[in-house]
């Protein structure tokens, strides 16, 4: 993208594709570990879901079903909140070799 | 009455906010955001960003989270590109240019809102202007670094502020912008945190129902800046919550109401213990900080729960 | 048919801007150019337009708001002068940088400190690198007629930049001169209806206004803007050719006055220009070939042109109404520019005058010219920048 000319450039700066930042992987920014899901320990409450500051929780028709670790920058934030059952989390952080 | 906030239904909309920014991991501003765009999405949305966290990560190098018309103009001047833009709306809509009805949104950090970008949000809830304006207050410049601003707690360690020998940290204790905010007599004003997110989610539907200017201030936990875990951003900000550090309150109408009152009132220190940034409080020489950290909450507390009483 | 009247600079740039009748103003109060927005402010109380009136609680405010209204997709204007416009400076940039086209008065005046609210063009010179168009009046027809076209020059679709229009505070914009007016329809069909390009109010397709561009694309586009300034010329002089077939009134890039002969000239802005004209023809009339020279668009500069009418001036003296301190004069320094690619250039001097509001008189141009006249016939220079009609 950098090889754009000044000639190619939208005016104003303007940008036009609305959520292209989708493009930007910052799941390369994990370093210590990542979430993983623990199916049998999970209501699909949605509170991961619902807190994950990098919309990196996927959810399909109102199931929790993993994670998109193309986004995910390993914060841990969905497992520290999880509630689990019976004092179980369905979401673990889990160290990553790279 | 109450509207339950059904989070699998949610889980099925589009959340307008793309992943791909680049706040740092463990950020609460982000959530922030997605939580004000999801209480939003009946409506077509404009937001607008002061200069800030959010701003410069969210729409960065001709890549934009924004999956709503977003505009970012200056620093100091959310309140006035908002009004503009809202004002133009008016004259399109007089004109039958335009149908629908459009929210529009500010969202800026403490910095951008208590600081330099006061003057412009203060007119535009003088003039009237129908928007609504969240702060995530994070309590400093986080953007530039960490250093103090009006919103920064008693005692704490910024770079601007630092805990010396001579000096233990801030030695100012923090503006009350909601209070500023809601003696404009504007018809809402609240506050709010990410931990007690149907609250907020009811906070911000009301908002936008009601024409007007409306503030909602909301706390946003930063683990750069607080020095803490980088997953405890939720719980951080239910710590503020739990020990009234951060009351949930809203004045609809000049009626104050408080949407939470914690069974138990948790001691400060629990909120300030997880935190790097106040770590020289627990000393003998900086206890004082901290007693002093509990008489502010436990006045303001009390006040709160006066006015509320006065009002109902 | 035109209408003649007898109003204020003020009042003339208002009623431009009720003709135009732009989508949304914010502005705020300002010596001396409330008046300005008071007489607009009453024909939106009236509904002579109908204007979104934003009453702001600061220019920088104002600046912001319009460059919101701008984005959002209206066609919009403001005023300011002086400490105002220096508030708004940031804004300015951001206005430019976004390629909006919001069009402003600036009723020139003065900065602080010390205190004072009277004209002299420290403002808008101050504001030249903004990436602003700005166009120079030297009376109440000129800032009329510049404000009309300042709409089709900046909303131009090969343009989209902001513009200023500059009229000397007090001295213009609280004098009252006759004027023609413009009926109200011939105006209208001439600025024509507003197309937004990318607005930020096209719910459908929703963009980001204002991105952090770092390193690997500022530069860029800088770049663009600059090449879209080198545009802004040929426009200005297809709008004056279609303004002319309009009103009767012929605008160029700047306007010469007994020029083509001259053996010495006078470069000078706004109203003092109108002043040393009548000190040109008494110099004709005595047989001295003297010239002037008035500035119209100051940005972008144009270099060629100028350089092409002054060349074969043996002296000319460029007149400042604000200085740059430590420097020359800001239009000194842009003629001086224009004149160096020349192998034969005129000898070229520089007065600051009428800093604050202080008269420029007839004789002040009277001693630049005889001035002229020795450097002309000595070709030597006593100083180059010197202040005129000050006290020693």
């Amino acid at each position: 993208m950098s090889a754009q000319g000044w000639r190619d450039l939208t005016p104003g700066a303007v940008v036009l594709d609305a959520g292209n930042a989708r493009e930007v992987k910052t799941g390369t920014w994990r370093t210590l570990s990542k979430p993983v899901l623990k199916e049998e320990n999970c209501s699909n409450c949605m509170l991961c879901w619902l807190f994950c500051p990098d919309m990196a929780v996927i959810v399909k028709d109102g199931k929790m079903v993993g994670f998109d670790y193309d986004y995910c920058k390993g914060c841990g934030i969905c497992a520290f909140e999880c509630p689990g059952k019976k004092g179980q989390k369905a979401i673990v952080m889990e160290e990553e070799k790279k | 009455m109450a509207v339950q906030i059904n989070l699998k239904e949610l889980s099925k909309k589009e959340i307008l906010l793309s992943p791909g920014h680049r706040l740092c991991a463990g950020c609460s501003a982000p959530i922030i955001a997605k939580m004000v765009l999801l209480a939003a999405a009946d409506y077509p949305v404009v937001a607008n960003s002061p200069t800030g966290c959010l701003e410069v990560s969210t729409c960065i190098s001709e890549y934009t989270a924004w999956k709503v018309p977003w505009i970012h103009t200056a620093f100091e001047n959310a309140g006035a590109t908002l009004s503009g833009v809202e004002t133009m709306y008016r004259a399109w809509k007089k004109k039958g240019k335009i149908d629908k009805d459009v929210k529009f949104i500010a969202i800026g950090g403490d910095g951008g809102t208590y600081d330099i970008g006061l003057q412009s949000l203060s007119g535009a809830m003088e003039r009237g202007h129908d928007l609504l304006y969240v702060c995530y207050d994070n309590g400093a410049y986080m953007n530039t670094g960490i250093q103090r601003s009006s919103a920064t707690p008693l005692g704490a360690d910024t770079t601007t502020s630092p805990a010396g020998t001579a000096i233990p940290g801030k030695v100012q204790k923090r503006k009350d912008l909601t209070r500023i905010m809601a003696a404009h007599n504007i018809p809402y004003t609240a506050q709010a945190s990410p931990s007690h997110w149907s609250d907020f989610f009811k906070k911000v539907k009301k908002a936008l129902e009601i024409k007007g200017p409306k503030f909602i201030n909301v706390i946003s936990p930063c683990n750069r800046g607080w020095r803490s875990r980088l997953d405890d951003a939720i719980q951080l900000s239910r710590l503020a919550v739990q020990t009234c550090y951060w009351p949930l309150y809203e004045v609809v109408e000049g009626v104050t109401k408080v949407t939470y009152k914690p069974r138990e009132k948790k001691p400060i220190e629990e909120f300030l213990k997880v935190q790097g940034r106040f770590k020289h409080l627990f000393t003998p020489e900086n206890e004082w900080i901290i007693k002093k950290f509990q008489e502010d909450i436990d006045q303001e507390w009390e006040r709160l729960l006066k006015e509320e009483s006065r009002d109902s | 048919m035109a209408r003649v009247a007898a109003v204020t600079g003020n009042e003339a740039v208002a009623e431009a801007l009720r003709q135009i009748n732009p989508d949304v103003c914010a502005a705020y109060p300002i010596t001396p150019q409330t008046e300005l927005m008071q007489r607009f402010s009453s024909f939106v109380s009236n509904g002579k337009v109908d204007t979104e009136i934003i009453l702001v609680e600061s220019e920088h405010s104002a600046m912001s708001a319009c460059v919101g209204a701008a984005a959002a997709g209206g066609r919009v204007a403001t005023a300011t002068c002086g400490p105002g416009l220096a508030l708004m400076w940031e804004m300015l940039y951001v206005a430019s940088g976004m390629r909006l086209p919001i069009v402003m008065a600036v009723v020139n005046r003065s900065l602080s400190a010390p205190l004072n609210i009277h004209g002299d063009h420290s403002d808008a010179m101050g504001a030249r690198d903004s990436g602003w168009i700005q166009l120079w009046s030297e009376n109440v027809q000129e800032a009329y007629d510049n404000t009309i076209q300042a709409f089709r020059i900046a909303e131009h679709l090969d343009i989209r930049l902001p513009a200023m229009v500059c009229m000397d505070g007090f001295i213009i914009s609280h004098s009252i001169a006759r004027i023609d007016y413009l009926e109200d329809d011939p105006v209208k069909n001439f600025v024509a209806e507003y197309k937004p390009v990318h607005p930020l109010l096209d719910l459908d397709n929703p963009k980001s206004f204002g991105p952090l561009i770092l390193t690997d694309k500022y530069h860029e586009y800088k770049r663009a803007q600059h090449e879209v300034m080198t545009r802004v010329k040929d426009v200005v002089l297809a709008v004056a050719a279609e303004f002319e077939k309009m009103s009767g009134r012929k605008y160029e890039l700047f306007e010469t006055y007994r020029l083509d002969d001259a053996e010495i000239g006078l470069v000078i802005l706004n109203s003092a220009a109108g002043t040393a004209k009548d000190v040109v023809d008494s110099f004709r009339e005595r047989g001295v070939k003297a010239g002037l020279l008035k500035p119209r668009l100051f940005r972008p500069f144009p270099y060629e042109e100028y350089a092409q009418a002054l060349k074969d001036l043996k002296a000319v003296a460029v007149l400042d109404r604000a200085d740059s301190f430590g420097g020359y004069g800001p239009v000194f320094m842009e003629v001086c520019s224009a004149l160096y690619p020349l192998a034969k250039r005129p000898v070229a001097i520089n007065k600051i005058y009428g800093l604050g509001g202080r008269d420029f008189l007839p004789q002040h141009a009277a001693e630049v010219f005889t001035e002229l006249e020795a450097i002309a016939r000595t070709g030597r220079v006593k100083i180059t920048k010197e202040y005129i009609g000050v006290r020693e």
